[in-house]
């Protein structure tokens, strides 16, 4: 365990870094003791990750200092903080699919000793931490918790003296989550200090020894977790009271508008996932989560679900009964199925092109922003500003382009979008994926408002509270097949939690729920 | 003080239109040491290169003949590549063209009539959309390179022609040389203004601008053809078939191609050769990038590249230019724009320095 | 008679095929550092005209060699100075540079048409260009062909053994992960690129030096584009990129002898290598063996570290 007395590992002292406009960090300092679990909190967009970059030498700050082990010292880049003993396991990992899991660590470790010396060593250091792994495996034949554990192994084989954990959990199943604490704890107790980087307050609970709470850019507070409750942290972090959500009271009908049966696709890419089986129904005004891991193939579904692959068989989807699954999207959304795809830039909207274009994409048959071939601008700029004011997006106006939106703004846009064309079925990714709490707020306030007037909703994410907050029912998606639907007022945390993790049968679920949030 | 390089949060318009000014006046300067360099009087060169061929209404009157073929190509490619189409065997496409509209003339040959010519022109169109066809179809059924494969058609389509005016469509009365007749005065194109070479395909060229701009701006295929270039996902998300796309953009390339090499055949020259063109297939793509991929600008550049020819050929007599400067010049002149692209994306700041990490 | 000729059909084979393999190889390693060159033509014409001018005007075909690879490369420079540094999208860049190269080496040709220089010296491994027939195919070519041949070894090592060369196949699968470890991604896709310069520069050289030996404007007549074929076809391996050249190199020499006894116009076969380029790609992408795993995944995007 860490202990107070000692020279701080790391201290910050009035780091900031800006990019154009916008202040990232802003005179950010703390420091962060010897075998300390030291939790950086905050939203998405509270300035975390830059700072962890800036640790790592990825980034260089425009001011502060750096204190390490007592010294000051100017960390130019990963190589120099790898030689002071800082690693890093990022967010989004930092690998190569095509390389093995062998040349992977080798490339993030400086003088690496010989490539069969290492092999050996991986083996010895991935038993030691209870994180097995083969090093001549490719890393696109692994799964995701294999590939973060790749990352980690590539850290511990430097001995670091500080790690940074960038969103750790985020991709694990909640019985992978307590399998990496267990390592976490075991590198505390050997003296590494760990930053730990979460929105997710319970976890930062169960494992941190002290917090940090950043909030656009700036140190808004230092607690400890074990003494705040999830509820004072996470005023903390949105700087407001937390409203509740408005639920409901709608009634679902029983007659499905949305029945999905037996969709079987195999997947044409090196690194998807088939699809096996799926059914399900979605009765109108009901919102159906579908849980799981990333990379279970929920963007396989959601794009045959949208209609950006098309089905052979066409009554594998049917909506209010008609087949629908042989039509390509822009067919799908004539006949009443919108949706919005997880990412939002290039995906779900041009970057480059203005607001009014992209309202272009998905509306120009149901709000007549076309005739007869050509493009009726007007019309697109004036939806444009109906939902940049039913939806407060933040933007200059209908000839903005998207990529001058921020990523919440652009995402209420981009529902506001599907929404504002009132579909009979909305399949909708990632709702509030790296959104801030008030821009998740409307986003889901907007979804029941629809559910209420008859959409039937489908809600893919990997955000497990999430789900549990917003939907009705709710099935896991595990390595392309869909568990039986759940009542989210029955379902218990564990239970899911097997289901991501791909055990199925629902048997032994004894009790211990640790409640979200 | 250091030099701060930021992203552009939105492209300026402005520096968007003025990069190829900027990229002009590089390029001519570079021209004056290049011409130096060669042992030439750089300024009276450079006044014969660019200036001269503007000087003189019947300099004009040429100036149009060269640039309509490269506008009319070039407007045809812009649409490809908007949709990141890389379709660059134009020249095998205009090649085809001309073989087809030439293949009428020749079988009517001892026939006049007024529906000699707009069937030359259908043939024309015609062959350079089959040309285009070729690569259209590898792409979209088994994911080949289209840039690959267009330009080894270009090869082929060269040696295809060759075929023929060397063998069977050689002129019977051409003293062996490698050409065919001269197409009769039913298969010629009429020309706008007599005591020049600018025939009616200007006219065509300019409709055919008119209706890209149209095409491209407000039209729901337009907007297809922008979102399949700038984001496939998102076009796949929209419903815009991305194979279709590529079809469209070759047909439309193909098909404006095969027409300039119509419009070259049935005018200027007269009669199918073995090179028919200096290369305005391939000089249509700088044309098209210089143009900033919209019609207007398209025109402005394809007159810019007129002026590169015939002010070569001008100082080809009169300082002894080699030929081949002209190449130099249009590939400068592209590698400069490209460049000053970098202006319209990112902007370039002087700051001090503010760095003050570290020991102090 | 017979194996005599065989000799000399596999000896032309062998001549064919080093130019394309110098190219290829080249252009291989720029792609698989993430970058796409399409230029190639250009670099080999400079490194044609450059080579051709120095061997004639110093009389030292070994400085024209040099001469040849380090124009290559500098044309290599300009590109990636417009891709890497200002970020100018690779395909037109590309593009200009084959524009360019093609005028340039043009406008600095001109005064070199119709001249020769003695072709390069045949190097006769001592003991082995003795062996029959094999002897003199393959021990009795001149230096650049075994050159091209140790280079594909080379590189075939270098990318699979070397921890440079791990790093290289690092930037190309993945920029963004390799900046975030600490690989200067910019300065090993610019070595890469000046790399792929040179040999191209070299494969031109050998074309205007040693296949021909003159210069002629536009002489590599589509192999800068071939080449880039190649590397497709070789899925981005050098051994297979090599076998790739010389099944081209056995097309071109096929298609001239075949000139001599079937009665079709010489262009007929004049098509075949561009023809068999197209087929060959279509077959590589159709097959059942396409794995799209083989191309760098990185190949063409660009990317620019924010500091």
């Amino acid at each position: 365990m860490h202990d107070e007395r000692q020279t701080p590992r790391l201290v910050l002292r009035n780091i900031s870094k800006r990019f154009q406009s916008v202040i990232a960090n802003d005179q950010i300092g703390f420091s962060v003791g010897p075998g300390q679990v030291h939790a950086l909190l905050g939203e998405n967009g509270a300035g975390k990750s830059t700072l962890v970059k800036i640790i790592y030498g990825v980034l260089q700050a425009d001011e502060g200092k750096i204190q390490w082990n007592g010294r000051d010292e100017v960390i130019t880049s990963p190589h120099r903080a790898r030689e002071l003993g800082i690693g890093m396991v990022f967010q989004h990992f930092s690998l190569f699919e095509a390389m093995t899991v062998l040349e992977n660590i080798a490339l993030g470790i400086d003088n690496a000793p010989d490539l069969k010396e290492l092999a050996d060593r991986i083996v010895s250091v991935s038993r030691k931490y209870g994180l097995p792994l083969d090093p001549s495996r490719e890393i696109h034949t692994l799964s995701v918790g294999e590939r973060q554990r790749v990352e980690i192994v590539r850290c511990l084989l430097q001995n670091p003296k500080l790690l940074i954990m960038d969103e750790p959990t985020s991709v694990l199943t909640p019985q992978e989550v307590g399998r990496l604490f267990v390592t976490l704890r075991q590198l505390s107790d050997e003296g590494c200090s760990i930053l730990y980087i979460s929105h997710k307050l319970q976890e930062i609970k169960e494992l941190c020894h002290h917090a940090t709470v950043l909030r656009g850019g700036r140190v808004v507070g230092q607690c400890d977790p074990a003494v705040e409750t999830a509820r004072s942290m996470a005023q903390l972090m949105i700087g407001a009271e937390l409203k509740q959500l408005v639920r409901r009271a709608g009634t679902i009908t029983q007659e499905p508008r949305l029945i999905v049966s037996n969709l079987t696709l195999p997947t044409d890419h090196p690194f998807g996932v088939n699809l096996k089986g799926i059914s399900f129904e979605v009765g109108a005004g009901e919102i159906f989560g579908i849980a799981g891991v990333a990379g279970n193939g929920q963007n396989e579904l959601t794009e045959a679900l949208a209609g950006e692959v098309v089905l052979r068989s066409p009554s594998t989807i049917r909506l209010d009964g008609k087949p629908i699954a042989q039509m390509n999207a822009e067919k799908r959304r004539m006949n009443g199925l919108c949706s919005v795809p997880e990412e939002r830039a290039g995906h779900a909207s041009v970057p480059e092109m203005t607001l009014a274009e992209n309202t272009l994409l998905t509306a120009r048959n149901r709000m007549g922003l076309a005739h007869q071939g050509f493009i009726q601008l007007r019309e697109a700029r004036s939806f444009a500003e109906r939902i940049i004011e039913e939806f407060s997006v933040k933007a200059s106006g209908p000839t903005a382009t998207a990529a001058t939106l921020s990523g919440g703004n652009l995402q209420k846009f981009i529902v506001g979008r599907e929404v504002l064309q009132s579909p009979e079925v909305l399949i909708i990714s990632q709702p509030t994926w790296g959104v801030d709490a008030a821009a998740a707020a409307a986003i889901h306030q907007a979804l029941f408002k629809l559910a209420q007037s008859g959409t039937a909703i489908v809600v893919v994410s990997q955000d497990l509270d999430e789900l549990l907050v917003v939907s009705d029912r709710l099935a896991v998606i595990n390595r392309g097949t869909l568990s039986p639907a759940l009542s989210t007022a029955e379902a218990s945390i564990d239970q899911i939690g097997m289901l991501m993790g791909g055990v199925h049968g629902l048997e032994g679920d004894a009790g211990s729920s640790h409640n979200a949030g | 003080m250091q030099v701060k390089v930021e992203p552009r949060s939105e492209t300026s318009r402005a520096v968007v239109y003025a990069t190829p000014v900027l990229a002009v006046l590089l390029t001519v300067i570079s021209g004056y040491f290049l011409f130096l360099f060669l042992g030439l009087a750089p300024a009276k060169t450079l006044y014969h290169f660019l200036i001269s061929p503007t000087l003189t209404f019947y300099g004009w009157s040429e100036l149009c003949v060269k640039a309509g073929p490269l506008v009319l190509i070039a407007t045809g490619l812009a649409v490809g590549f908007r949709a990141n189409v890389w379709n660059i065997g134009a020249e095998g496409q205009l090649t085809l063209g001309a073989i087809g509209a030439g293949g009428v003339a020749l079988a009517f040959w001892d026939q006049s009539g007024v529906w000699i010519l707009p069937l030359m022109c259908f043939a024309g169109v015609l062959g350079g959309m089959i040309y285009g066809a070729i690569p259209a179809y590898l792409k979209t059924r088994f994911e080949v390179s289209e840039i690959l494969t267009s330009l080894m058609l270009t090869y082929v389509a060269t040696l295809g022609l060759g075929i023929l005016v060397y063998g069977p469509w050689r002129d019977p009365q051409g003293f062996n040389f490698p050409q065919t007749r001269m197409f009769t005065d039913s298969a010629l194109l009429p020309l706008v203004l007599d005591g020049t070479r600018m025939h009616v395909g200007i006219l065509v060229t300019l409709a055919a601008a008119v209706a890209a701009w149209v095409l491209m701006t407000r039209a729901v295929i337009g907007f297809q053809v922008k979102v399949v270039g700038q984001a496939p996902a998102a076009a796949r998300f929209a419903g815009f078939s991305r194979n279709r796309t590529i079809w469209l953009s070759f047909m439309i390339s193909g098909g404006t191609a095969g027409l300039a090499g119509t419009f070259e055949a049935a005018g200027p020259v007269g009669q199918l050769v073995p090179h028919l063109t200096p290369g305005y297939g391939f000089t249509a793509i700088i044309v098209a990038f210089l143009g900033r991929l919209h019609p207007l600008g398209i025109i402005a550049a394809g007159f810019l590249m007129a002026i590169s020819y015939n002010g070569g050929e001008i100082a080809q007599v009169e300082d002894r230019l080699p030929q081949a400067a002209t190449g130099v010049f249009q590939g400068m002149l592209l590698f400069y724009l490209l460049a000053c692209d970098f202006l319209s994306r990112y902007r370039i700041r002087l700051a001090s320095s503010r760095r003050e990490v570290g020991p102090s | 008679m017979i194996s005599e000729s065989i000799v000399n059909i596999s000896a032309a084979v062998i001549s064919a095929s080093t130019p394309l393999l110098f190219a290829a190889t080249g252009e291989l390693v720029v792609e698989r550092s993430g970058v796409l060159n399409l230029g190639v033509e250009g670099m080999m014409l400079m490194g044609a005209v450059t080579g051709f001018a120095v061997a004639v005007s110093t009389g030292n075909p070994m400085l024209g060699i040099l001469a040849a690879a380090v124009a290559g490369a500098a044309l290599a420079l300009v590109f990636a100075a417009l891709t890497l540094t200002l970020m100018a999208n690779q395909v037109a860049t590309g593009l200009a540079l084959t524009i360019f190269g093609i005028g340039l080496s043009a406008l600095l040709g001109s005064g070199f048409v119709g001249q020769t220089v003695p072709a390069l010296p045949k190097l006769a491994l001592p003991g082995l260009s003795s062996l029959p027939v094999v002897g003199p195919v393959l021990f009795g070519q001149d230096g650049l062909v075994y050159l091209s041949v140790a280079l594909t070894a080379a590189t075939a090592w270098f990318l699979k053994r070397t921890r440079p060369g791990m790093m290289l196949r690092a930037v190309g699968e993945s920029a963004e992960s390799a900046h975030s470890l600490g690989l200067p991604v910019i300065r090993i896709r610019y070595l890469a690129t000046l790399f792929g310069g040179a040999a191209a520069g070299l494969g031109g050289a050998f074309l205007s030096l040693s296949y021909t030996p003159m210069w002629m404007e536009g002489m590599t007549s589509g192999r800068g584009w071939i080449a880039l074929a190649l590397v497709v076809f070789g899925s981005w391996r050098p051994w297979r990129v090599l076998a790739g050249a010389y099944l081209f190199g056995g097309v071109t020499i096929l298609q001239l002898h075949a000139q001599g006894i079937f009665s079709l116009p010489a262009q007929v076969f004049s098509m075949l290598p561009y023809l068999a380029t197209i087929a060959v790609l279509t077959i590589i992408s159709a097959g059942p063996w396409r794995g799209r795993l083989t191309a760098p995944a990185a190949l063409g995007k660009p990317f620019r570290p924010s500091v």
